[in-house]
């Protein structure tokens, strides 16, 4: 297991890994939206937790099909599903390097790209509470989403259409942790609700995300 | 016995292809599998490895012990040959590396990236890859494509030492390997019977 996440982070990171992707991707958007809103700073302190949480999943969305593509491509898929590592530790293993290589660089940088938006400064520390809680769920809804989709020919399309209604639910607990923080809201609740759907993907996604797979290879 | 198969009967796209195989392989024995091409040499393998069910029939063999190399040899090019076996042996509980290596001489080429080999190279990184994994029963599926003839050789020679070693190799392929004491079966008796358009009325009685 180990063994398989370290490789993974390796190939992440050598050339043609797709590690600074989703992150450029982040840097892009969160940049661009104070062209695009024009110099009202209040508007975009308003916007700016919804902004930020749009921007980090449409991230994670760009990199999911890397999950597990290459690997059917170059075969390792069908060496690995013979291997001894059970197929729920190998898609789990795959989230958690998919969420270390493109959810944890989005934690990081979204304070900092926070002061381009003008988030107010209470926001801060509940943005990357609410990014650090849900952006697991993002990695493991998309491994299923990629576990389901392997093996077709270009299925960027499909696995965007099946994934982002999945993503709902997250962005609008997550923006809502974040949004409320920044105005210095009561927020338990929606922290709650996102911290229920995080634990509750990763405790049985990974089962479907195997069986998806497990049809998928034959 | 380390391998038997029973009336195994296998389908691929929902076609049957074969049916009715039996074999058993003991320890010390290679098996060849031969047949024209789509035959199902292929789907048969990857029945008895567990990538897809069998539609009847069942592949009885100790648990952990079946290795599988497909026509893809599952090599990451962005790391060096080392790391590709070292990862290998990693997920198969083992660590050492350097017999596999020198099985198929790749040591000059151990540090590597493996993107930069060519195929017959690569193939033998992929065949090194079973040295690596210390399981009994290997399942081959054409391992010799795009292997010079010396490259063949050493790969009889790998497979020789499995054998020796108590270990069992189940091989499809169409070249002379030049195992002269492996047992040959031809899969063309196996083929199904087609779904002719007499049992057409037959579906739906």
């Amino acid at each position: 297991m180990i063994a398989l996440l370290t490789r993974d982070m390796r190939l992440a990171v050598r050339a043609g890994g797709g590690f600074g992707l989703g992150l450029a991707f982040f840097l892009i958007v969160v940049v661009l939206v104070p062209f695009g809103v024009g110099p009202q700073s209040a508007l975009l302190s308003k916007i700016a937790p919804g902004i930020l949480w749009l921007g980090a999943l449409l991230a994670c969305l760009l990199s999911l099909d890397r999950i597990f593509a290459l690997d059917h491509e170059d075969g390792s898929l069908d060496l690995l599903a013979t291997s001894p590592l059970p197929m729920e530790g190998i898609v789990s293993v795959k989230a958690l390097a998919h969420w270390l290589t493109t959810g944890l660089p989005l934690v990081l940088a979204a304070p900092v790209l926070g002061v381009l938006l003008s988030l107010p400064v209470q926001g801060f520390g509940w943005l990357v509470v609410s990014l650090a809680l849900g952006t697991p769920a993002l990695s493991v809804i998309g491994t299923f989403g990629a576990a389901l989709t392997v093996g077709l020919k270009r299925g960027g399309l499909l696995l965007s259409l099946l994934v982002l209604p999945l993503y709902v639910p997250t962005l609008i607990f997550g923006a809502e942790v974040a949004r409320r923080g920044a105005e210095g809201m009561a927020l338990g609740t929606p922290l709650a609700l996102l911290a229920g759907i995080t634990c509750g993907t990763i405790a049985l996604l990974p089962f479907a995300s195997a069986a998806v797979l497990r049809v998928n290879l034959r | 016995m380390l391998l038997r198969v029973t009336d195994m009967a296998v389908a691929r796209g929902g076609v049957p292809v074969l049916e009715g195989v039996g074999l058993a392989l003991a320890p010390g024995e290679a098996l060849i599998l031969r047949g024209p091409n789509g035959i199902g040499k292929t789907t048969l393998l990857r029945g008895i490895a567990g990538l897809q069910p069998a539609l009847s029939g069942r592949a009885e063999a100790a648990p952990e012990s079946l290795v599988y190399a497909g026509h893809a040899d599952g090599i990451k090019s962005a790391l060096s040959v080392a790391e590709n076996l070292e990862f290998w042996a990693r997920v198969f509980g083992t660590t050492d590396i350097s017999r596999a290596i020198a099985a198929f001489a790749l040591g000059p080429l151990a540090t590597r990236p493996a993107g930069a080999l060519s195929a017959g190279q690569k193939r033998r990184l992929g065949l090194a890859r079973l040295l690596v994994t210390g399981r009994a029963v290997w399942l081959l599926d054409e391992p010799t494509v795009s292997l010079d003839t010396e490259a063949v050789a050493m790969f009889a020679g790998a497979v020789r030492g499995h054998l020796a070693a108590g270990g069992a190799a189940l091989i499809a392929t169409h070249i002379e390997l030049g195992l002269t004491e492996a047992r040959i079966l031809d899969l063309a008796p196996y083929r199904a019977a087609p779904l002719g358009m007499d049992d057409f009325d037959g579906v739906f009685l």
